[in-house]
């Protein structure tokens, strides 16, 4: 699985992070998402998945293999 | 007039609650049979009223959807909220570049390493506000004694607004948010709000400290990236949003334990911390206090559901029933603290979310998992049937009388 995000599209709500914190984080510099992976093994799917539905601005894309 | 209103068919919205929990049944009732269609609101006109889960998530999430009350059509919550934005612009009224611009000077505190950081001043002041309320006396206003101070304390400090003076902004957050204030009233107080705030502003700029204030001054205003007045309305934002929605939800929240032992018996014997995190999610879908919906205002013709919605057409989104969509939440109008609640949409959708949503989970967190720990034998000190409700932009009780 594949994951891509959107910094310009990012408005740091933080659900990333407490969805998967493994895979998202904020950076210090500005609270925007990082990604920390990306190409996440397969027992972080569901994370990764609920992630990217949580995410109020539709920043992150999670593309299957 | 458009056709709908002409019809005999007309709904006024918001509609009456009929269970003090519970969104109106009437509004549960259009899920089912309508989940989009006109409604007559306060002023007379007929905005569209969305109230199903998906149809929420996709308004609010829509660039064609405006939030900016300058455009004709925007739908008013009341007279009160009008009031209001002819005195200023905030965050929750821009669309982008604008709202984009203002929201990165601030998403940086409410990261969620930094609220988690807060955690343990957090706890002291909960602690602190329970023990004084143990030494008073019995009944206490549990409203009085920690459901407010605690939120207005965690933003005075971070802001770096003088705590001793949190009485006087919550009143005028009060006036502000009441559905009952005229558009006098509401202006007044935010004045009086963006002229004390502005005050504290000047005062960050003579000496700077360590807390948001300041860092707006020193890295912003200094710089002229944002103006004094921009500094300020987003102070303003950022005290009125960071108090009385935590506020109203940890009184709220706790009516409902009180009213089922069985719930505050799981709570209070709760080993792991994300048994709490998981109730804090569940009674935010639950109760929902930002229960008036969201306002939008459409900026273009579309196809909506099988509805034509036009630009200039008000849009209100109804956060309290989409929350309580079977089709998102099995059994949504029971409360189960183990259910997976985390997709409610309490903190609204798109990119104007809850910017303080990370701050709002903590507080929450560390409430529940110590005020029935503490107090074993929190009790409702009134029936059920005395305890009132509020007429606001953010529900609630208007006091809780407690004793133990």
């Amino acid at each position: 699985m594949k994951v891509t995000i959107d910094r310009n599209k990012c408005v740091g709500a933080g659900q990333c992070v407490l969805a998967a914190p493994e895979v998202f984080a904020q950076s210090d510099e500005d609270g925007l998402v990082v990604l920390r992976v990306q190409t996440p093994s397969t027992e972080l799917r569901e994370p990764v998945r609920a992630a990217a539905n949580l995410c109020p601005a539709l920043a992150i894309t999670v593309e299957d293999d | 007039m458009n056709r709908e209103a002409a019809s005999e068919n007309q709904l006024d919205y918001p509609m009456p609650r009929t269970c003090p929990f519970d969104p109106p049944s009437a509004l549960i009732k259009l899920q089912e049979e309508e989940p989009i269609r006109r409604v007559r609101i306060w002023d007379g006109s007929h905005p569209w009223l969305v109230t199903g889960y998906n149809a929420a998530r996709e308004i609010l999430s829509d660039r064609r959807m405006s939030v900016d009350s300058d455009r004709p059509g925007y739908p008013f919550s009341s007279d009160g909220g009008r009031g209001r934005r002819q005195v200023n612009k905030v965050l929750t009224n821009m669309d982008d570049p604008e709202h984009q611009f203002v929201r990165r000077m601030l998403t940086r505190d409410f990261m969620v390493t930094r609220t988690r950081a807060m955690r343990p001043q957090i706890q002291e002041s909960v602690d602190q506000l329970i023990e004084k309320m143990l030494a008073g006396p019995k009944p206490a206003d549990f409203v009085e004694a920690l459901a407010l101070p605690l939120p207005s304390l965690v933003i005075c400090q971070l802001l770096g607004v003088p705590y001793e003076d949190s009485r006087y902004l919550e009143e005028l957050s009060r006036i502000q948010l009441s559905q009952l204030s005229t558009a006098e009233q509401t202006a007044a107080a935010l004045r009086g709000m963006l002229d004390f705030l502005g005050k504290v502003v000047d005062e960050k700029d003579k000496n700077p400290q360590d807390d948001v204030i300041s860092r707006l001054v020193v890295e912003q205003m200094r710089t002229r990236v944002m103006q004094r007045h921009e500094v300020v309305n987003a102070c303003q934002t950022l005290f009125l949003a960071g108090h009385e929605t935590t506020a109203n939800q940890i009184a709220l929240s706790t009516l409902v334990f009180l009213q089922n032992p069985e719930l505050l018996e799981r709570l209070r014997t709760a080993e792991d911390p994300a048994v709490i995190a998981n109730a804090v999610e569940e009674m935010l879908r639950y109760l929902t206090v930002i229960h008036l919906g969201r306002a939008r205002v459409a900026t273009e013709d579309f196809k909506f559901h099988g509805q034509h919605i036009k630009a200039g057409d008000g849009v209100i989104v109804a956060l309290n029933a989409a929350n309580r969509d079977e089709d998102a939440f099995e059994n949504p109008n029971q409360v189960d603290i183990n259910r997976k609640a985390r997709h409610h949409i309490a903190f609204g959708f798109g990119i104007h979310q809850c910017l303080g949503q990370p701050l709002a989970r903590v507080e929450l967190e560390v409430v529940y998992s110590t005020l029935y720990r503490r107090i074993p034998t929190l009790a409702l000190a009134v029936p059920f049937e005395d305890i009132e409700f509020k007429n606001s932009l953010v529900y609630g009780v208007k006091a809780l009388p407690v004793t133990w």
